[in-house]
């Protein structure tokens, strides 16, 4: 039951951050997901990513279509505005959204099913007009709501809990956003907090279309001997090409270091991408480089992930259609309506 | 042998071409002249789903009384399309006149003997003249245009008027076009019998009266309305609204000091993406749109059900076409009634408009917006090809500049910051609307999750049977509200007491005007309501219920209106008669009388005069 209300007393000494929220002011009612739902992992990864880059919580608006996953932002950001739309199509709400006020952080979180299979189109189509958004797939692999049943981004021979081997190939959602024109690409995994939840505030602050295929292992159906989305496979199998540290002005903001060679990538809003290579020949400003990299290690079975293209001085839809900087929900009738004079010079020259 | 008809300011010319061909322009400036002139003319494209090659043509019907329906039959061919000779031949009325290029002789039997046949050697001329290819194309039709200003009438410095203003500042066209213009009148005026028995006369009927279409007025509506947002996938009758709101915002909506839009349009990957977008920037407070056609219904219709459900502004502009499945694309019906007023799973209703003309196309386009905000709900502007894609003459746009917005209730940051009780479902003052709040409103209040799944008064998930019905009657008095809210019908009562009435909305409205006068020139008298909205208002059901008898006149097969009038007045089947005219071609003044007068004979109710024709 979603409605839960968590308790609103908060210990005195919570940390808050540089507006005065604590961490706790970023969640929101109590998941209803199984216990070690990996969905509930990357609900805590943003929930920590907001609280550190000092997001005031009502200038979120977090969409999301149907599933499993569309249910999360029930779970984080109870002050924000959100909205559960259609299956599969969460990408066309956002965009209208974010037409219609371009100064808001927008969140979509979608699933596998949600995204690979129905809304396919929606999540090409959104990526390729380059809206400002933050893209999220929680990816398990299986439709879970409806009980175990394959989704598009399935490995090809992986088995279902029942036994039943998968004979159709995996749609790879990374590989078709770089494609399809994302300017910031990601892929992490749940179990993985420490690379997630910077890749999710590195996302916030690109002002383009940002994607996030995080795999996200479903502990009812997907989680045994013969699947590709479990958490024992995904471990064993996950090759981090980078590691990410977001830094806003000063210093970095996560203190976890990882050795390795240092990459520094300065994005549009004045935020810096610190990035400790952790793979010697990945480079993530590259579009075709990243594309092939991933094909070749796919070949050999690896799960990459990190950071794995970013452009730093994207276009984005606004920018595109040069729309005005007020966001055109607050235009009113001085800005919108040409008047009774306008509309005489249109009959005049209609006769 | 008939006897040449003879018709001053009312006569039919239908013009068969190829497409591609360059026509659309000339014939375009043949009706804008007359219109000139101070005659009423109102033209129609008949065209097929093809771009070049297929016949299409244009038909010009002239009434200096003001009819601006189909009238149904030709006074007088121009036959330029050798591919559908036989068919246009046989169109003509007895008496009337054919023209066609005789540069090719053609035997007798292709022929008829009841009609007075203009042959002038185009294609000769032309190739006399030019020796380009393209140009003694387009040429063509500039002559045949000249020559026929000259058999009618048609004062040929309105036509050169016309030829200046579509190639202002562009004298390298302008020049040749008047020269062909002229080439033709005068080669008519030496060789041909000038003028025939069809005429045009100057007259004073037109006015203050404009000319367009209603797809572009459907989109000044928007502009008008306050639209912000326009999400739209082509298809035909309806891309032209979208183009259109494209063209008028360049115009209208640049901000001045920094050339930056005030409007942001996309064309979308398909319809369901078109109206989620549409939904997305009405849930987040700005005025957003789209324009579609029945198919496109049929693939928004989830997305209509969670703006029902979830309570969401959006306008939707049907130009509607002929179905079902692909259906007639380029013919006009208005058979998308009951899929636009019920549309989506579940127990749904939208208020639609009935716009009759551009004037209303641009009126009701404006009110929609004001509407779907008043009622958090999608509104449909259920238009048609006929209106949608043709220039019809009409009332002047009007403008009161004191006229706000109505952005209905919304509940602001300072009304939440001053501890005003938010509940996004909750009705606060029993006309089943609550407030809304806009995303990013109050840092820490106003927030809800919006859904389609079923919701408490405070917007929190339930599935509790009470909270359920308490919503979904909350939903129904909102559709009480719309029923006060939306545009009145309009009665045109008979001449004497009648207790037979008849209903009709949208595009049947011109001829509808003139079927009741003739109805009335032969001693039947008939109630008229032309209804503008659904939910039907009050006064619906008391004209249905004033009246034995009421004929519902529709352009379509299965009498959708008379179905949703049963439903929704509750009014007896047997009193509503179904006239049902869908073969694709708009509804005729012929076609309403024919049908009316012989089920008011069954009636034993009997003309004074025989029917004309």
């Amino acid at each position: 039951m979603t409605y839960l209300a968590k308790p609103r007393l908060h210990h005195p000494a919570l940390s808050k951050n540089k507006i005065g929220y604590t961490r706790r002011d970023y969640e929101g009612a109590i998941s209803t997901l199984c216990a070690g739902c990996g969905h509930d992992s990357i609900s805590a990864a943003i929930v920590q990513a907001c609280f550190e880059l000092d997001i005031e919580p009502h200038r979120v608006a977090k969409l999301s279509g149907i599933g499993c996953s569309s249910k999360t932002p029930a779970y984080f950001l109870g002050n924000s505005h959100g909205f559960n739309t259609v299956h599969g199509r969460m990408p066309s709400v956002l965009t209208g959204a974010n037409l219609a006020n371009r100064e808001l952080i927008y969140l979509g979180v979608s699933g596998d099913g949600d995204s690979a299979s129905i809304g396919f189109g929606q999540f090409a189509h959104s990526v390729r007009r380059g809206v400002d958004m933050v893209y999220i797939v929680e990816n398990n692999g299986v439709y879970g709501l409806t009980k175990g049943q394959f989704s598009a981004t399935a490995d090809r021979g992986s088995k279902s809990k029942r036994g039943v081997t998968n004979t159709d190939s995996a749609i790879d959602m990374v590989s078709i956003a770089l494609q399809m024109g994302a300017t910031y690409v990601a892929r992490s995994f749940s179990g993985d907090k420490a690379q997630l939840a910077p890749l999710i505030m590195g996302a916030i602050r690109h002002r383009g279309a940002a994607f996030i295929d995080v795999i996200s292992p479903c502990v009812a159906f997907n989680n045994h001997a013969g699947s590709t989305k479990s958490y024992d496979y995904v471990r064993e199998h996950n090759e981090a090409v980078n590691f990410l540290d977001v830094m806003i002005g000063r210093e970095p903001i996560t203190a976890e270091y990882a050795p390795g060679e240092l990459r520094e990538v300065a994005q549009h809003d004045g935020s810096v991408l610190r990035l400790r290579k952790l793979r010697e020949d990945y480079d993530p400003s590259n579009r075709v480089v990243a594309m092939n990299t991933l094909q070749e290690r796919a070949a050999k079975g690896e799960i990459v992930t990190g950071l794995l293209y970013v452009d730093p001085d994207p276009m984005d839809l606004h920018a595109n259609l040069n729309t005005v900087d007020t966001p055109l929900n607050q235009l009113g009738e001085r800005e919108l309506i040409p008047g009774a004079e306008a509309l005489e010079h249109v009959n005049s020259a209609l006769r | 042998m008939s006897q040449p008809i003879q018709r001053t300011n009312d006569f039919v010319i239908k013009f068969a071409n190829v497409n591609g061909s360059g026509s659309a322009s000339a014939n375009m400036m043949f009706a804008k002249a007359i219109l000139r002139m101070g005659v009423p003319v109102s033209p129609r494209n008949i065209f097929p789903s093809n771009i070049q090659g297929l016949p299409t043509w244009y038909e010009v019907r002239v009434s200096e009384r003001g009819y601006l329906g189909r009238r149904g039959g030709v006074d007088m061919m121009v036959a330029m399309n050798p591919q559908t000779w036989d068919q246009d031949l046989k169109e003509i009325e007895p008496g009337g006149y054919l023209f066609h290029d005789s540069t090719k002789p053609l035997p007798k039997s292709k022929f008829r003997d009841d009609v007075t046949v203009i042959g002038m050697p185009l294609t000769e001329i032309c190739n006399m003249a030019y020796t380009d290819p393209r140009q003694r194309q387009l040429f063509k039709n500039i002559i045949c245009l000249g020559a026929l200003s000259a058999l009618l009438e048609v004062d040929p410095k309105e036509i050169a008027q016309l030829i200046g203003e579509q190639y202002k500042g562009k004298e390298a066209l302008l020049r040749p076009n008047v020269h062909a213009l002229q080439l033709g009148h005068d080669y008519a005026l030496a060789h041909l019998e000038c003028p025939i028995g069809l005429r045009v006369q100057r007259a004073d009927r037109v006015g203050k009266r404009i000319f367009i279409d209603g797809n572009s007025a459907a989109a000044l509506g928007a502009v008008y309305g306050g639209a912000t947002v326009c999400a739209w996938y082509p298809i035909t009758p309806s891309s032209s609204v979208a183009e259109a709101f494209a063209r008028h915002c360049k115009r209208l909506r640049t901000e001045p000091q920094t050339g930056k839009n005030r409007y942001a349009i996309v064309q979308a990957e398909d319809e369901l993406a078109s109206i989620g977008i549409v939904i997305g920037a009405g849930w987040n407070g700005a005025r957003a749109f789209t324009a579609t056609s029945g198919p496109g219904i049929s693939l928004m219709t989830e997305f209509i059900g969670l703006a029902y459900f979830a309570e969401i502004p959006a306008v939707i502009i049907n130009v509607q076409r002929g179905g079902p499945s692909t259906g007639m694309p380029t013919r006009s019906q208005q058979s998308d009634i009951l899929s636009s007023a019920y549309a989506s799973h579940g127990d749904t209703r939208h208020p639609l408009l009935f716009p009759e003309d551009p004037h209303e196309c641009f009126d009701m386009s404006t009110q929609a917006f004001d509407l779907a905000d008043r009622l958090q709900t999608p509104i449909f502007v259920m238009t048609d090809l006929d209106i949608g894609m043709n220039e019809r003459m009409c009332e002047p746009f009007a403008w009161d500049d004191s006229r706000r917005m109505d952005r209905g209730k919304v509940m602001t940051g300072e009304m939440l910051e001053a501890g005003t009780e938010f509940g996004r479902y909750l009705d606060v003052d029993g006309d089943g609307i609550a407030y809304r709040t806009y995303p990013g409103a109050h840092a820490t209040r106003g927030a809800y999750f919006t859904r389609g799944t079923t919701k408490d008064r405070y917007a929190r998930y339930s599935e509790e049977g009470p909270v359920y019905v308490d919503n979904m009657q909350r939903l129904l008095r909102k559709f009480e509200t719309a029923k006060v809210l939306v545009p009145e019908p309009q009665l045109r009562p008979a001449r004497q007491a009648t207790r037979f009435g008849v209903i009709y909305f949208g595009s049947t409205s011109p001829s509808m005007s003139e079927a009741l006068d003739l109805l009335d020139e032969q001693g039947l008298h008939v109630d008229a309501l032309r209804v503008r909205a659904f939910p039907f208002s009050d006064q619906v059901s008391g004209f249905i219920a004033a009246h034995d008898q009421v004929f519902v006149v529709e352009q379509n097969r299965d009498a959708q209106l008379r179905m949703l009038l049963v439903n929704e007045c509750a009014a007896d089947p047997a009193k509503l008669l179904p006239v049902l005219h869908y073969d694709g071609t708009p509804i005729t003044a012929r076609f309403i009388v024919r049908e009316i007068s012989a089920k008011l004979a069954m009636f034993n109710v009997t003309p004074l005069r025989k029917v004309v024709s």
